[in-house]
C-alpha cells in the first residue's frame, strides 16, 4: 500500500502486471503449479507490494490461472479428477490454516523446512 | 491414500502461508503416492489448486490482503502464457518434464532460503513502510 506504488503511471503498472501474469501462466501450465513462486516476489520487487498483500493477491490471481490451465490440460486428457479431489479437499483445510497462521507467524522455520522438503522431492523425482 | 491426504494438507498450509498454489508439493505427491505420470500429476495438481486458491484468496481477502483489481488483471493476462505452458509441457517427454520440474523445486528452495536470510539480516520491510511491518 505504499504511496509510491499507488502513484505509479497506470500504463507502466498494467504492463508490469501483464508481464508477471504471462510469466506466471507459463510456469503454471508447464509445471502444474499456481505460479505464486513467480508472482509473489515480482509484486514485492516491481510494484512495491508488502509481502502479505503480495501473497493474498497472488492467491486471487491463481484462481484464474489454475482454472484455465486445468481446463486446457483436461483437453489433453491428463486430469485425474478423483485424485485431484483426494488431494484438493484436505488442501482446502490446509490453506485456511496456512493463511491464518501467516497473520501472526513470520515463518522462517517453516520456510526452511519447506525448502528441505522441496530438495528431497527433487532428488526423489530425478532418481525415480 | 493416507500419504495423498497428508500431502494435500501440507500443500494447503504452504499455499496459505506463501501465497502459492501448493503445486510444488501436489505434483511430487501425486507421482509418489498415487502413481500418476509426470504429465498426469501436473494436470491433476492444477485441478486441486483451484479450490485451494479460491478458499485461500477468500480468507486473505477478509484480512484485507487482496488487491482485487490487480488479482483479476494478473489472472486474465496469464491466460496466453498458461496455454503456451500447457502446450509446451505436452510436447516434452515425461523424463524431460520430471527433470525440469526437479530443477524448479531446487530453485524455489533456494529462493526460500535466500528470503529467510534476507529477512534475518534486514528486519525492516523492503518497501520502507515501517508502519506496515509484517515479519
Amino acid at each position: 500500500m505504499s504511496a509510491q506504488a499507488r502513484a505509479e503511471r497506470p500504463l507502466a503498472r498494467s504492463l508490469k502486471l501483464a508481464l508477471i501474469g504471462t510469466a506466471a501462466g507459463v510456469f503454471s501450465g508447464l509445471f502444474g503449479v499456481g505460479g505464486g513462486t513467480v508472482i509473489v516476489p515480482l509484486l514485492v520487487l516491481w510494484l512495491g507490494y508488502d509481502e502479505r498483500t503480495a501473497t493474498g493477491t497472488s492467491l486471487g490471481a491463481i484462481v484464474f490461472i489454475a482454472a484455465f490451465a486445468a481446463g486446457t490440460q483436461g483437453l489433453y486428457g491428463n486430469v485425474h479428477v478423483l485424485d485431484g479431489v483426494l488431494i484438493g479437499i484436505p488442501a482446502i483445510a490446509g490453506v485456511t490454516i496456512g493463511a491464518r497462521l501467516q497473520q501472526r507467524v513470520s515463518g522462517p522455520a517453516i520456510s526452511l523446512l519447506f525448502a528441505a522438503v522441496l530438495v528431497a522431492s527433487a532428488v526423489d523425482l530425478v532418481l525415480r | 491414500m493416507i500419504g495423498a491426504i497428508g500431502i494435500g494438507l501440507a500443500g494447503g498450509v504452504i499455499a496459505g502461508m506463501l501465497g502459492v498454489g501448493g503445486g510444488v508439493l501436489f505434483v511430487p505427491g501425486l507421482v509418489a503416492f498415487l502413481s500418476l505420470s509426470q504429465h498426469q500429476a501436473e494436470a491433476t495438481s492444477l485441478l486441486a489448486i483451484v479450490p485451494v486458491a479460491i478458499v485461500g484468496a477468500y480468507t486473505q481477502d477478509r484480512f484485507g490482503n487482496v488487491r482485487r483489481g490487480d488479482a483479476l488483471l494478473l489472472g486474465l493476462l496469464s491466460i496466453a502464457g498458461a496455454a503456451a505452458g500447457v502446450a509446451l509441457a505436452n510436447t516434452l517427454s515425461g523424463r524431460a518434464l520430471r527433470d525440469s520440474f526437479a530443477a524448479l523445486l531446487v530453485l524455489v528452495a533456494a529462493q526460500l532460503v535466500y528470503k529467510v536470510r534476507a529477512t534475518a539480516t534486514r528486519p525492516a520491510p523492503l518497501d520502507g513502510n515501517g508502519a506496515d511491518a509484517m515479519h
